[in-house]
């Protein structure tokens, strides 16, 4: 039955492993929580929820799992209590005042048989009600929804908070933060790290120090050094607006782990193709236009350049002077991007088009030539192969 | 409320911190199975005073271990002194000889070595590097590592309850969340919160705070606020409040009128939010 309940959010793509199973039964074994229903879905909760954005799901599946009457027939309830144990666990918690009211009902046994005709009955009258509490009563621990000390003497009744917390869900809003996806691409961007010693010295030089005491005939003398760090220099260049959109999730995932993993990082705008003039901030491109010749100049060669776009637009756009939609342009695309390409010799460009599809383009295919094969798909995958290319030229995709 | 719970390890809130249902049968079941408890959740809703309540509310010594972006695994554990140890060296001191004078404990060490069980809190662990907690997953499975100096095997005498907060900067990764429990510390509702801040301030003004709750749920009602007051801001809000003299009458009579309550930079501490909070205010929406 739990196990059944593991598969249930399994398959429905909650992120839930063997461990985390074996952890609740143990936790169950342990009798870690009280005999309720809501303190069950609160530690199953604990257990299998590992992120906020999926604590909607759970609520959901949990709901559906427990609500849902074809999935635990009364029949396999009752062919799932073990009597013995129902009858040891009662008469442990039960107070002789109620010993004695279940003998007047004609002893344990006549109390247990009413108690599965009344959850017959239950099956018949509430089609889709109260079925919760009842079906709960499979697992081991929440016996206290068909515990007759619940039902029967008026004992605290399992069904009686019967708030269905899960049902409430209220983490719903926590579904959709865009920060919370970024690790695998954080991951995928370390590819990319030039390591080099600037900065404070705070470390020993141990191989210094050794060679400088020794010539310091045993007389210690410390060298210290700075510490390695990652200082890559990045320059990326987005296009923004008309088929971008599509992608604008993927590019803001790659923009915000760019901006934490990269402390020399500068990004800029463009649309379709590279012209005379780029921007920084979306809200004032017409107002704040930079000079492509300024960019160009402005940075160092040993800038690794990352193009993200989809490459895709009418050909003259790419390859004839005044050919943008938007704008006059003197130059070509393509004169622009020889320019770039002349001028930092690390650049990929990253496109979020499923590769697949890019034979069916022909600015995707002038790009790719211009690029050297150097454009690589908008995956993990595709940017891990992307930073390894930035260190080494050879690579292709 | 709570120290009769003393005895048998069971959590149930302390009488200066309010849990809920859900988050002592997440602690509870976390001391139980001897597991780290990570707890995420707004700021302000009480994560890092969680590790300090359970400790008190079980008697037990704690443990703080603040992480920073250049904080190492290796700094929870211990650290080697080379550098001391070759000065002493030179200078002939005698501590040389014992290598462990030269070996300093971190918190993870200090809370495994206690003669009696422990509170240990890591708190915000997604401050530092990405690998961080990748780095810690032996140490707080198996309660153990292994120091190369000393060339010997730490082991938890009695396995410490941690208590992990997280604020969401960095995403954690699943190696190491599949080791922990998990509790999301929801935002309070009104019941609760009427129950903290009866914590706080046993003897308010029943008026006042029904006021000051009406105006402070109503700003957290506010779209696109850039961050919405939480528990904390009330309760110092509240304080101001009190010492302002304010009566339950005057937030009631600013309702009405189009004026902004009194001590709001307590509430909202962005320029922005107050402005915004401003302008509602002056259109008549609350």
């Amino acid at each position: 039955m739990l196990l059944d309940f593991f598969y249930y959010l399994k398959t429905n793509k909650l992120p839930v492993s063997i461990r985390e199973h074996l952890t609740l039964l143990e936790a169950l074994d342990r009798e870690v929580i009280a005999y309720s229903v809501e303190d069950f879905y609160f530690l199953s909760r604990a257990i299998y929820v590992k992120h906020e954005q999926n604590l909607d799901l759970f609520d959901k599946l949990f709901g559906q799992f427990f609500n849902d009457s074809e999935n635990i027939p009364v029949e396999k309830i009752l062919a799932d209590i073990d009597e013995n144990w129902l009858k040891s666990q009662l008469l442990r918690e039960m107070t002789d005042e109620e010993k004695e009211a279940v003998k007047a009902m004609g002893g344990l046994e006549e109390l247990l048989n009413r108690f599965r005709q009344i959850l017959e009955e239950q099956k018949e009258k509430h089609e889709g009600g109260n079925k919760w509490i009842g079906t709960a009563g499979t697992s081991p621990l929440g016996n206290s929804g068909y515990n007759p000390t619940g039902i029967r003497i008026g004992g605290k009744g399992g069904g009686k908070n019967a708030v269905k917390v899960w049902d409430k869900r209220e983490f719903k809003n926590y579904d959709d933060d865009l920060e919370l996806n970024t690790r695998n691409t954080k991951m995928a961007l370390r590819r990319l790290r030039i390591l080099t010693r600037e900065g404070v010295e705070d470390e020993l030089n141990l191989e210094e120090t050794i060679h400088k005491t020794s010539e310091n005939a045993g007389l210690l003398d410390i060298k210290m050094q700075a510490s390695k760090q990652n200082r890559v220099k990045v320059l990326l260049l987005l296009d923004v607006g008309g088929s971008m959109d599509e992608y604008i999730e993927e590019c803001s995932m790659l923009f915000s782990s760019a901006k934490y993993q990269f402390k020399h990082l500068e990004y800029y705008y463009f649309h379709n193709c590279i012209y005379e003039s780029l921007w920084k901030d979306n809200g004032r491109r017409y107002e704040d236009k930079i000079s492509t010749w300024e960019v160009l100049n402005k940075y160092n060669k040993d800038y690794k350049v990352i193009f993200v776009g989809d490459a895709s637009m009418s050909p003259w756009e790419l390859s004839e002077p005044r050919g943008s939609v938007e704008h006059y342009n003197e130059e070509s695309g393509l004169t622009w991007l020889e320019r770039f390409k002349e001028k930092f010799p690390n650049l990929v460009w990253l496109n979020p088009i499923n590769d697949g599809y890019w034979q069916y383009t022909s600015t995707i295919k002038q790009i790719r030539e211009w690029a050297d094969e150097r454009m690589f798909p908008l995956t993990i995958n595709g940017i891990e192969k992307a930073m390894k290319c930035l260190k080494n030229r050879k690579l292709k995709f | 409320m709570a120290h009769n719970s003393y005895k048998n390890n069971n959590f149930s809130g302390t009488s200066d911190y309010i849990a809920t249902r859900e988050l002592q049968t997440a602690v509870n079941a976390a001391i139980a199975l001897q597991r780290p408890l990570l707890i995420k959740g707004e700021p302000g809703t009480g994560k890092t005073l969680l590790a300090f309540e359970v400790a008190k509310a079980l008697g037990k010594q704690l443990f703080t271990w603040h992480i920073k972006s250049t904080t190492t695994a290796q700094q929870g554990l211990y650290e080697y002194d080379a550098v001391s140890r070759l000065r002493d060296s030179q200078l002939g001191d005698d501590r040389v000889n014992h290598i462990e004078n030269y070996v300093k404990k971190g918190k993870i060490w200090e809370a495994f070595d206690t003669d009696e069980q422990s509170v240990l809190l890591i708190d915000e662990i997604d401050k530092a590097d990405i690998e961080f907690p990748n780095d810690l997953l032996q140490e707080l499975d198996r309660m153990e590592f292994y120091c190369y100096e000393l060339k010997q095997t730490i082991k938890a005498k009695y396995r410490p309850i941690i208590i992990i907060t997280s604020n969401n900067e960095k995403e954690l990764p699943d190696a190491f969340l599949r080791r922990c429990f998990f509790h999301f510390i929801r935002f309070p509702d009104k019941e609760t919160m009427q129950q903290i801040v009866d914590v706080h301030y046993p003897c308010l003004d029943e008026t006042l705070l029904a006021n000051a709750l009406k105006t402070f749920f109503g700003i957290r009602e506010i779209k696109n606020l850039k961050k919405r007051p939480s528990t904390s801001e009330l309760i110092d809000w509240l304080k101001l409040l009190l010492v302002g003299k304010v009566s339950a009458d005057d937030l009631n009579d600013l309702s009405r009128m189009n004026e902004v309550p009194p001590f709001l930079g307590a509430l909202l501490k962005n320029e922005s939010d107050y402005d915004l909070y401003k302008a509602l205010r002056e259109k008549g929406i609350k």
